[in-house]
């Protein structure tokens, strides 16, 4: 079966797009606009959405994290574990883990002179809490803690507000030990935090961990082992390894099942972002249909003439299809180079303060950063190619079945 | 030999309520090599004639065979494969592909044959000069006038030197000089290169031209005799 050569092909489809260029102008702008916006907005989606993520996971640092089988239901001094053994340090030596620490957190009562409030005591190593991610700039006021028996103690701005207290004034943590009753320990704030989310300074304060662990009567049990790697995307390449390694006695989990929402809220985001550009893929496709469809009307006799010449039914859908390739590729191309070029300029983050409030209620920060992710882009190309060949092929089809007599009459 | 035969063919059209008797049991026979018209009023079956023998028609009843292929008894595709290899169309208008120029028009037909670009290139340069268009091969059929679209529409129809050439009406929108160069040329063809031509045409001067004059009405043959004074000389 003899067919048309591509160049020939593509030739000729190149030179039937441009034979209208007002109309091709306008179904490229139309699909370029689509593009971008499929883009863009998937970047500011993701962006919005890595923020959530990465709030939620810095809250207290850890890609991975172990801990008492029972620790999730009834976060208490009775669920703790021991520090980890030498098979899960071995472990922890892999190169994709850059850090981990201990830490003692465990709920109890902040008192100042003016008020009280529940909080999450957070018992930890100060170096390694540091390495792990905890952010050392947030400390607005003070200092962090200098080693793991520091007797200070860091709580939130948002806290020191609450209670009316401030840096240097002594404060009363109470908790209790595993024979439950209560422990309870006078802290001076030496240091005042600010977080992203004005809920965090609420909710966590820090002291040293053999601090805590003595008050506590802990000896060297913690509640949780935080470990961090390179991308929080990737924990499943190596969190397998350390599970292994912790044994079948405690929960390894990696942060989207340590949290639930933040699991489901990558999840949802990416049928959410498939969703959005198969929406605006329709809109376009509509446009595309009208364009091609428009573009057989016009040259019914022509491609009756190529039949009559010789040219297969199936040689003429190529055509088409090529056209539709060609108007596809172009729209493709300048749309990524539009989002490419309104995205970078916007890395340094947008600043979105003024409805800041309502975006902390999501558990986003004040500054957006749009995350250009070379998967979405791939997603959203391949999905515009395919889809729109597919819907190409009705009217593709239809030029394929022109009868040649009929189609020459035409007039 | 015979390069087309035609046995016992019918065909009909509906046209509203009414049926058109489109071919009423004709059946003919032209050899290889012939210069054969087709000639009555419109509505005389001539163009349905000529299309059945392209393969561009079915017939409702009847055998066609051009050449060793029996035409009515194939596909859609193997159809336009036919009519790829064997047989060169010349249409009334011109039908040129508008974004192509005259040579890749006349080059057309031998890129979907597979001809390499050398051997194309050489034979629609030789085709356009023998049609008198030596110098327009770059212009796109804007660019042409009538009789010059018409001649590039002939090139494309005999450069890969089909067997048969089908004509319908190709001098309908030509002025005289230009109809008769056309002629000319068409007679020229079938004596150098011994195309066989079937020209459907209403036109008495076309008429003239042929060797074999088939005279058709009412989708029936009236009349077919040879020419005893054809303008072509052997």
């Amino acid at each position: 079966m003899k067919t048309l050569p591509f160049n020939a092909m593509f030739t000729l489809a190149w030179r039937n797009l441009w034979r209208n260029h007002r109309r091709t102008l306008i179904m490229l702008s139309a699909i370029t606009v689509g593009v971008w916006a499929m883009i863009f907005m998937t970047a500011l989606m993701r962006g919005m959405v890595d923020d959530m993520l990465l709030n939620g996971i810095r809250s207290l640092p850890g890609e991975v994290l172990i801990h008492h089988p029972q620790y999730r239901d009834d976060p208490g001094i009775n669920n703790s574990i021991p520090a980890p053994g030498d098979e899960l340090l071995k472990a922890l030596q892999i190169p994709e883990v850059t850090a981990w620490t201990s830490r003692v957190r465990v709920p109890a009562v902040i008192s100042s002179e003016r008020d009280s409030r529940g909080v999450t005591l957070v018992g930890v190593n100060p170096a390694s809490e540091v390495q792990v991610g905890f952010d050392i700039d947030s400390i607005v006021e003070g200092r962090f803690l200098e080693s793991s028996n520091d007797k200070g103690l860091i709580i939130g701005a948002k806290m020191a507000e609450h209670l009316e207290t401030d840096l240097g004034k002594r404060v009363v943590v109470m908790s209790q030990d595993p024979d439950n009753n209560i422990a309870d320990r006078g802290f001076r704030v030496v240091g005042i935090y600010k977080a992203k989310l004005a809920s965090l300074e609420e909710t966590y304060v820090y002291a040293g961990l053999e601090t805590i662990q003595k008050l506590l009567k802990l000896d060297d049990m913690v509640s949780e082992i935080a470990i961090t790697g390179e991308d929080y995307r990737n924990v499943d390449k190596w969190y397998p390894h350390i599970k292994q390694a912790a044994g079948e006695g405690v929960d390894t989990l990696p942060w989207y099942e340590a949290d639930t929402y933040l699991g489901s809220m990558l999840s949802m985001m990416d049928g959410f972002v498939l969703v959005w550009i198969i929406v605006i893929f329709l809109a376009l496709s509509f446009g595309l249909v009208n364009t091609l469809v428009m573009a057989v009307f016009e040259r019914v006799r022509e491609i009756g003439l190529m039949m009559a010449l010789g040219m297969r039914p199936s040689t003429i859908l190529y055509q088409i299809l090529m056209e539709s390739f060609l108007l596809l590729v172009i729209g493709l191309l300048l749309g990524n180079a539009l989002a490419i070029g309104t995205i970078i300029p916007l890395q340094d983050g947008i600043d979105i303060s003024v409805v800041a409030e309502g975006m902390e209620m999501m558990g986003t920060s004040s500054m957006l950063y749009p995350a250009l992710k070379l998967n979405d882009m791939i997603m959203a190309n391949a999905i515009v190619i395919t889809l729109g060949l597919l819907t190409s092929i009705l009217p593709a089809w239809r030029a394929a079945s022109y009868d040649p007599i009929e189609a020459l009459n035409k007039t | 030999m015979s390069s087309i035969v035609c046995k016992d063919l019918c065909k009909t059209f509906q046209q509203g309520e009414e049926i058109i008797t489109g071919l009423d049991h004709v059946s003919i026979e032209i050899d290889a090599g012939d210069f054969v018209c087709l000639s009555g009023p419109s509505g005389s079956g001539k163009t349905t004639l000529l299309n059945a023998m392209g393969g561009l028609d079915t017939p409702d009843s009847g055998q066609i065979r051009v050449g060793d292929t029996q035409v009515d008894q194939l596909g859609k595709g193997p159809l336009a494969d036919m009519r790829l290899h064997k047989i060169g169309f010349v249409f009334q208008a011109y039908n040129l592909i508008p974004v192509l120029t005259a040579r890749e028009n006349v080059e057309f037909v031998m890129q979907v044959r597979g001809v390499p670009a050398n051997e194309r290139s050489g034979r629609s340069h030789d085709i356009l000069k023998e049609v008198g268009l030596e110098g327009m091969e770059d212009r796109r059929p804007a660019q042409l006038s009538g009789g010059q679209q018409q001649r590039v529409a002939v090139a494309r129809a005999i450069v890969s030197q089909p067997a048969l050439v089908l004509a319908d009406e190709p001098t309908a929108n030509l002025d005289s000089v230009t109809a008769a160069h056309l002629m000319d040329l068409f007679v020229e063809l079938n004596s150098n290169h011994k195309i066989t031509f079937v020209i459907a045409t209403h036109d008495v001067r076309v008429m003239g031209y042929a060797k074999r004059l088939i005279k058709m009405r009412d989708g029936k043959i009236i009349s077919d005799e040879k020419q005893q004074q054809p303008l072509i000389e052997d």
